[in-house]
């Protein structure tokens, strides 16, 4: 009676067990890099109906952030400008461009400029942009250097993760109010040190919530 | 099994090739995951909408539309913004008016604000100095004037602060940019930059003086 199965198969059960442990490692590994907010997200950059550049207005202009986007300080929302903020300049300067048609239509009938939102928020999660500016967190922490953009793009992964480094460690991200605008300034804790800056957060009294119901209501 | 390990690492080039790595631009709108109340039965600010004719979120007062909670027992010189002067800067004959209003107090934190306020809103086209200079000159903003001739100079408060919230010739309306009490304290900065263009050594201290001759 001839053998069936040869004696290598003696080591089989053990290598299966290995190579489905591999299979595991790979498969855990590949969907932490890919189906996460860091490769699902970043790197975004839509089209928009009106090709305004950043890098333009607000790198090399010098706009501060807030010309356009004026209700951030105050409101939840860093609003997105009326077509009319354009038309300021743009009755004069340029004022035949094609590319600003859309503008101008949307100046002269109020339909708003359909925009493309970069930056989407799930309905979940109640973020207040005034409560984080007013604290020292720069914009460039979570859109990136959008002075540098000529179209923006979706720079920082947004995801809940990514949050909560910065509500545990405040100290390490904040700046000096009159810098937080200022998207090439520096973070205290670079510029002045890491004891600077906790003095600046005890002495804001930034204490950011770390429970669930500080974002999710 | 050696025949295994070449499949997985088959795979996982195929998947890199494809997928590519973290952080590469596209235009095409993030995949979700886990879209589970993502979108929810509820609008947020500046949102679109699918129920109203003009498809958005945000609606605009109905007309008509009158303050509501106000407590009558009290004066209250916002309510219905009633006091023209401060509001839109003119007098009860129509004149614009001169100095500040009741309840606008002229202090330095007040100048500060204005300072913060006019480099964001008004710097671009008239110039960090006042002198309309500002970066939009040197492409093709030209009829901006200086503040430091005799004509801005004489201007009364409450004629800048009309202009700052109606516009005038070139420059729109920066009522929706800047709240009524923001308005007037531009306007205390505008006349700190005019006293500042015209000042003599005098009007310095003497102990802030440093070299200054």
């Amino acid at each position: 009676m001839s053998k069936i199965f040869p004696k290598s198969a003696n080591a089989l059960p053990l290598q299966i067990v290995i190579f489905l442990g591999v299979l595991g490692g790979v498969a855990t590994a590949g969907i932490t890099y890919y189906a996460t907010p860091a490769y699902l997200r970043v790197g975004y950059q839509p089209v928009q109906p009106v090709p305004f550049e950043h890098s333009l207005h607000a790198g090399q202009l010098g706009l501060d952030c807030r010309y356009c986007h004026a209700a951030v300080e105050k409101s939840g929302t860093s609003s997105v400008p009326a077509a009319q903020t354009c038309m300021n300049c743009h009755s004069i300067i340029k004022p035949a461009s094609p590319l600003l048609e859309v503008v101008r239509q949307s100046y002269a009938t109020g339909e708003p400029v359909p925009w493309v939102k970069v930056h989407q928020t799930p309905d979940y999660v109640y973020f207040n942009h005034s409560v984080h500016v007013n604290r020292g967190v720069s914009c460039v922490e979570c859109h990136g250097k959008v002075n540098e953009m000529a179209t923006v793009y979706h720079d920082q992964p947004h995801s809940m993760s990514w949050c909560l480094d910065c509500h545990r460690d405040p100290a390490g991200r904040v700046r000096r109010p009159e810098n937080v605008f200022n998207l090439d300034s520096k973070r205290i804790v670079d510029a002045e040190g890491a004891a600077k800056a906790r003095e600046f957060v005890d002495l804001a009294r930034i204490k950011p919530p770390t429970s669930c119901s500080g974002c999710h209501r | 099994m050696r025949f295994a390990y070449y499949t997985l690492a088959f795979t996982v080039v195929l998947l890199v090739s494809v997928m590519g790595l973290r952080g590469l631009r596209s235009p095409r709108p993030p995949i979700e995951v886990f879209p589970d109340m993502d979108r929810q039965a509820k609008y947020k600010p500046q949102a679109g909408s699918k129920f109203f004719a003009d498809g958005r979120a945000d609606r605009p007062l109905p007309a008509g539309a009158v303050p509501y909670g106000r407590d009558g027992t009290k004066a209250d010189p916002a309510f219905l913004r009633a006091d023209d002067f401060r509001y839109e800067g003119k007098l009860a004959d129509d004149g614009f008016g001169r100095g500040f209003p009741a309840g606008v107090e002229v202090t330095e934190v007040f100048v500060r604000r204005g300072q913060d306020r006019y480099q964001i809103y008004c710097a671009p086209c008239h110039g960090a100095l006042g002198d309309g200079n500002g970066i939009t000159k040197s492409y093709g903003m030209l009829t901006t004037p200086t503040y430091h001739d005799d004509r801005l100079r004489g201007m009364a408060e409450g004629e800048i602060f009309h202009t700052i919230t109606h516009g005038k010739n070139t420059m729109m309306s920066y009522a929706d940019k800047l709240s009524p009490d923001d308005r007037w304290a531009v306007v205390a900065y505008v006349r700190a930059l005019q006293r500042a263009a015209h000042g003599k050594l005098d009007d310095v201290p003497a102990e802030l003086r440093g070299g200054l001759k």
